[in-house]
């Protein structure tokens, strides 16, 4: 009999080619879903300065904050892997997120109609940053499990697919506990 | 039911599953209607010889035609439609500080959900209210009342918003058209067809001389179809308002899903729900498409008897109730973002 043989053999090359084409596809939104979030991540770079640049007349008391967002988005701007991006980004989010809550202070500023859609702009770009990474998260994670599995691990290989790196939230204050931890000399908690 | 877990595909199977038996059933019932009608005047017009004076089903020909014709054309133009009845204007270029924010919002919950930005339309309306409308993700509208802008804070305009892209994700607004399109033809053939046989009748040139087997066939047939023309535009909208009615839960979930702020949400029906007045602007042929009945009708204002053959929309109580649950559980998960 030689169907049985035939049978097998073409059940499996279409197999293959499903399970590349769909590690293909994956790749593919996960980069697209990168992209994504890296338009916003822009976005935000450009508005920064703006918000600077119409707030700095009225808050010349305040140049150690105003400094804190110029040196967080030029260091965010260089790139880099997307731990280092992520470390940058939410460096430059508690940077304005401190200016923002300054600003609180100066009556004229909050009235200021300029102002106030800067801050919204801003804002949305945040919101915009976050609902990206949870999108970009969401289908990385699916990539990288699609990877792993029996039996799609064995065309990973040939498909090239390598896992994604997460974008992880690190918080504000868990980095001050870390920065503490080694000012100290000693390890980090696990 | 909608208690069930269901995830995003098993949603958007399971809408394309009914958009496809409703599009059968409705086939169906035009049949019935047109060459039902056919079958009646077959055995009304036997006569001696048992020959009929009605050999083509003229009336099911034209029926199926004319259906297929107005339906398509009421599934094309049915969201724009529904947004010139409201009165809703395309925000192109947002001009005030409110419409950018709504732009925005939308924008937000577009990347949420990774799909293209929908159309954002605003209704002059004092009521808070929004719907969402459209053939599926890619030319989809969502529109909200100037009253939900400005009672609601930018989070509760975003968890309504995420509401409504639910809709739009799950296919909702897809299936919502199509029975909006077909409720339609189904009323408005009851009323044509209904009319013209009533007259036909009353006016005594019905053909009863034939008498015999094939006049009480006839009569029988006759009958049935009557009750089933007069009864058919209720049945339908009933059939429509459960459809929108188990939706609305698994909007909520998708839009908490999205914001990850379910209690945003749940504050947000809670405004919607103190206002006084019904949405105006908003009228019943969109009802079933709104976050919440703009009619204000008491009826889906319980869980329960009438309320689950009447109302559009789950009680009220029971949505908040069920948000509240599901922002207390994130928070013990620690899940919830810094917003």
């Amino acid at each position: 009999m030689f169907i049985l043989p035939v049978i097998v053999a073409v059940v499996l090359v279409l197999w293959l080619v499903g399970a590349y084409n769909g590690l293909v596809a994956l790749k593919n939104q996960t980069m697209n879903a990168w992209k994504q979030i890296d338009v916003q991540l822009k976005r935000r770079h450009d508005l920064i300065p703006n918000l600077v640049n119409t707030v700095k007349g009225s808050m010349e008391f305040e140049k150690d904050t105003l400094d804190a967002v110029i040196n967080a988005r030029s260091k965010a701007m260089q790139g880099g892997s997307v731990g280092q991006t992520a470390a940058a980004e939410a460096q430059l989010t508690a940077a304005t997120g401190k200016l923002f809550a300054v600003m609180e202070a100066y009556p004229d500023l909050k009235s200021s109609a300029n102002v106030r859609s800067l801050q919204e702009e801003l804002a949305s770009t945040e919101n915009k940053i976050s609902f990206a990474r949870q999108a970009y998260n969401d289908m990385a994670t699916n990539y990288n499990t699609r990877q792993m599995q029996f039996p799609t691990n064995m065309v990973a290989g040939i498909a090239k697919a390598s896992p994604a790196e997460l974008w992880e939230i690190t918080d504000d204050k868990e980095r001050e506990v870390v920065n503490v931890d080694l000012s100290l000399g000693k390890k980090p908690p696990a | 039911m909608s208690d069930a877990p269901v995830n995003l595909f098993e949603q958007q199977a399971r809408n394309r599953r009914q958009t496809t038996l409703w599009m059968a059933a409705f086939i169906g019932f035009f049949a019935w209607l047109g060459f039902g009608g056919d079958l009646a005047m077959y055995f009304a017009t036997l006569d001696k010889a048992g020959v009929s004076h009605h050999p083509v089903p003229w009336l099911g020909i034209a029926v199926t035609l004319v259906g297929a014709v107005v339906t398509w054309h009421a599934f094309r133009k049915g969201p724009q439609s529904v947004l010139w009845a409201s009165g809703a204007k395309e925000i192109v270029t947002p001009q005030t500080a409110e419409e950018r924010q709504l732009v925005n919002v939308v924008e937000e919950m577009a990347i949420a959900a990774s799909l293209p930005r929908p159309k954002v339309y605003v209704i002059d309306d004092p009521d808070p209210n929004a719907f969402a409308t459209g053939h599926g993700p890619a030319d989809a509208c969502i529109a909200a009342t100037s009253g939900l802008i400005a009672t609601l804070n930018r989070e509760e305009l975003q968890a309504v918003v995420g509401h409504e892209m639910g809709h739009v994700r799950n296919l909702d607004v897809r299936l919502m058209t199509t029975i909006a399109a077909l409720v339609g033809f189904v009323v408005l053939m009851s009323d044509g067809l209904g009319r013209t046989f009533r007259s036909g009748i009353l006016g005594g040139r019905s053909r009863s001389r034939s008498g015999g087997a094939g006049g009480a066939i006839a009569i029988v047939i006759l009958v049935l179809w009557m009750i089933s023309l007069i009864l058919a535009p209720l049945i339908v909208r009933l059939m429509a308002m459960a459809v929108s009615r188990n939706r609305e839960y698994l909007a909520d979930a998708t839009g908490a899903e999205l914001t990850r702020n379910p209690g945003a949400l749940a504050s947000a029906l809670q405004k919607i729900d103190a206002a006084p007045a019904a949405t105006k602007a908003i009228k019943r042929s969109a009802a079933h498409l709104c976050i919440t009945d703009p009619l204000g009708r008491a009826v889906n204002a319980k869980e329960g008897g009438l309320a689950n053959f009447f109302g559009t929309h789950p009680p009220m109580t029971m949505r908040i109730t069920r948000l509240k649950g599901m922002a207390f559980q994130a928070a013990k998960a620690g899940a919830v973002t810094p917003a």
